[in-house]
């Protein structure tokens, strides 16, 4: 009898939990920032994360950037045959990188390679009371464990977004230039004409920046609010994927519906 | 008297969930001992230790270290108080990406000036005063659990504290790295001129090391004396707890209806 209200019962539950969490890692976000001094004051922590999180995705990101210049080229070269337009794949295969691809595909990427590793990391801290054993030895965790990482994703995701567009623009020029028989001139000489650097390329670091300080804050958030137990982790892990992969393609829309909008 | 009480806790509570954990608990840990604090599982003895820490607010009562009333301090002063306190984990936490030698000398890179070759003199120090010198280059994993206890003690020891706490050492070591972790902490402590607090439940080990117990069962203080005293107690919580019996003071079921009630009653609960 009481099973619509139990459902609705639980259905506010729900909610009111998600919007309970979501005020919790704003707070976190800020706790991150308030603490990030030392981050910068001890370089080597930073480094040793952007190694981490930025140099050990290098792999990931150079060979499916590649691929997917690879299949742009083909795809592009296929659509503007038809139009007679060959000569504007270079553009094509560019502005659809630098503006889309390169920051969406690199940090959903990045959050399956990096950000999962670093949800784990600090989980496992969790669950073995590390973080509690630096606390009590006056170390903060935040600080110490937490922001270091933060920072890590954040500087090495717009690099990574960088690199993830040159190796596409390089695979279309492989596949369009040398396999079709596209004219080299007009592959880079059209790129060069079409894709503006303040609007096109600066635009997509700005999106990989705001990219990277959403999945670093899911991931490092996730790990540190994970309940301390083999399954408690692992649902981070799974958490910080989905969540990091679906606010960056929310952010993406939101991103581009403001600088977009009724251009080009 | 008053100087020579390290630590003194008065009337202490802390709530959890509702459900009270400590209810009013008094205790003088006093200067240079080392006192146990023992009971049950689940009887509130990690959560004390946490209060005197500052890792847990308690819900009333004061806890007095030295001069300075740690609840109510804010996060700078604890910090403070806290490079003077060690503390060792039930299994060590041991931080897994560093090695031992870099284990031990965390707290002194964090909160010296020390230059790297004295940091190096120390750390070898510290892992000689455990018989780990020659360890100083594995990585936690590689290591025994009462090898990773071991090195967590020289890590806790690692800035000279005056107050030590130790949360069950005990706990999954074999007999022989289980007395020589007692031994380690009767030693470490009278060198160092130190103070150490000890939960445990492991009585006959610290029968032999401690210099007073105290006996916590269900948020309080039930019992206290000197190995002595506590050996040759009456007190039936105390005589169930020193001779492991199933059933007394603390009953060996789960609080429950009577099983013919469950029986008869055929519903399930939630």
């Amino acid at each position: 009898m009481a099973r619509p209200a139990d459902l609705l019962r639980k259905l506010g539950h729900a909610t009111v939990e998600r919007v309970w969490r979501l005020g919790f890692a704003a707070r976190f976000f800020w706790v991150v920032l308030l603490y990030s001094g030392a981050s910068f004051r001890r370089l080597p922590l930073t480094l040793r994360e952007i190694y981490f999180s930025g140099v050990l995705s290098l792999i990931i990101i150079l060979v499916s950037g590649l691929f997917v210049g690879l299949v742009l080229g083909l795809q592009g070269f296929e659509i503007l045959q038809r139009f007679g337009s060959t000569e504007a794949l270079g553009t094509l295969v560019a502005l659809s990188l630098t503006r889309e691809l390169g920051p969406v595909l690199a940090a959903i990427f990045f959050a399956s390679r990096a950000g999962s590793s670093v949800t784990a990391e600090i989980g496992l801290m969790k669950a073995t009371e590390q973080l509690k054993a630096m606390d009590m030895m006056a170390v903060n965790p935040i600080a110490r464990v937490v922001a270091p990482r933060f920072w890590g994703g954040v500087i090495s995701m717009p690099l990574l977004a960088a690199i993830f567009s040159a190796m596409g623009v390089l695979g279309g020029w492989l596949i369009g230039v040398v396999f079709i028989g596209v004219d080299d001139g007009s592959y880079w000489s059209q790129m060069q004409s079409s894709v503006d650097f303040r609007f096109d390329v600066w635009n997509g670091i700005v999106k990989s920046f705001v990219f990277g300080v959403a999945v670093s804050l899911i991931a490092v958030f996730e790990g540190y609010d994970s309940v301390p137990t083999a399954e408690g982790v692992s649902r981070a892990i799974t958490r910080t994927v989905v969540t990091s992969v679906l606010a960056v393609l929310a952010l993406d829309f939101v991103l581009t519906s403001f600088m977009f909008r009724g251009t080009s | 008297m008053s100087d020579d009480v390290l630590v003194d806790i008065e009337d202490l509570h802390f709530t959890y969930d509702g459900r009270p954990v400590l209810q009013g608990i008094n205790m003088k840990i006093p200067r240079g001992k080392v006192v146990a604090i023992m009971g049950g599982s689940g009887c509130g003895k990690t959560t004390l230790l946490r209060c005197i820490g500052g890792q847990l607010r308690p819900s009333g009562g004061r806890v007095r270290l030295e001069k300075h009333q740690v609840c109510g301090m804010s996060q700078a002063e604890l910090y403070n108080l806290r490079r003077r306190m060690g503390m060792l984990f039930q299994f060590g936490a041991l931080f897994t990406d560093m090695s031992v030698f870099d284990n031990v000398a965390f707290p002194m890179r964090e909160h010296t000036d020390l230059s790297e070759e004295m940091i190096r003199d120390l750390v070898l120090m510290k892992l000689e005063a455990v018989g780990l010198r020659g360890a100083h280059k594995l990585m936690p994993g590689e290591l025994s659990g009462g090898m990773a206890r071991r090195v967590a003690l020289a890590r806790a020891l690692a800035l000279d504290p005056m107050l030590v706490m130790y949360d069950e050492p005990f706990t999954g070591l074999d007999p022989i790295a289980l007395g020589v972790i007692g031994q380690l902490i009767r030693k470490l402590n009278d060198a160092l001129g130190a103070t150490s607090i000890m939960v445990t439940h492991d009585i006959q080990e610290s029968l032999l090391i401690v210099d007073y117990i105290y006996f916590l069962n269900g948020g309080r203080v039930v019992a206290q004396g000197t190995p002595d005293e506590i050996r040759a107690s009456a007190d039936p919580f105390v005589h169930q707890f020193v001779h492991a019996e199933p059933d007394g003071p603390v009953h060996f079921d789960y609080p429950a209806p009577s099983i013919r009630q469950e029986f008869l009653s055929g519903v399930r609960h939630g």
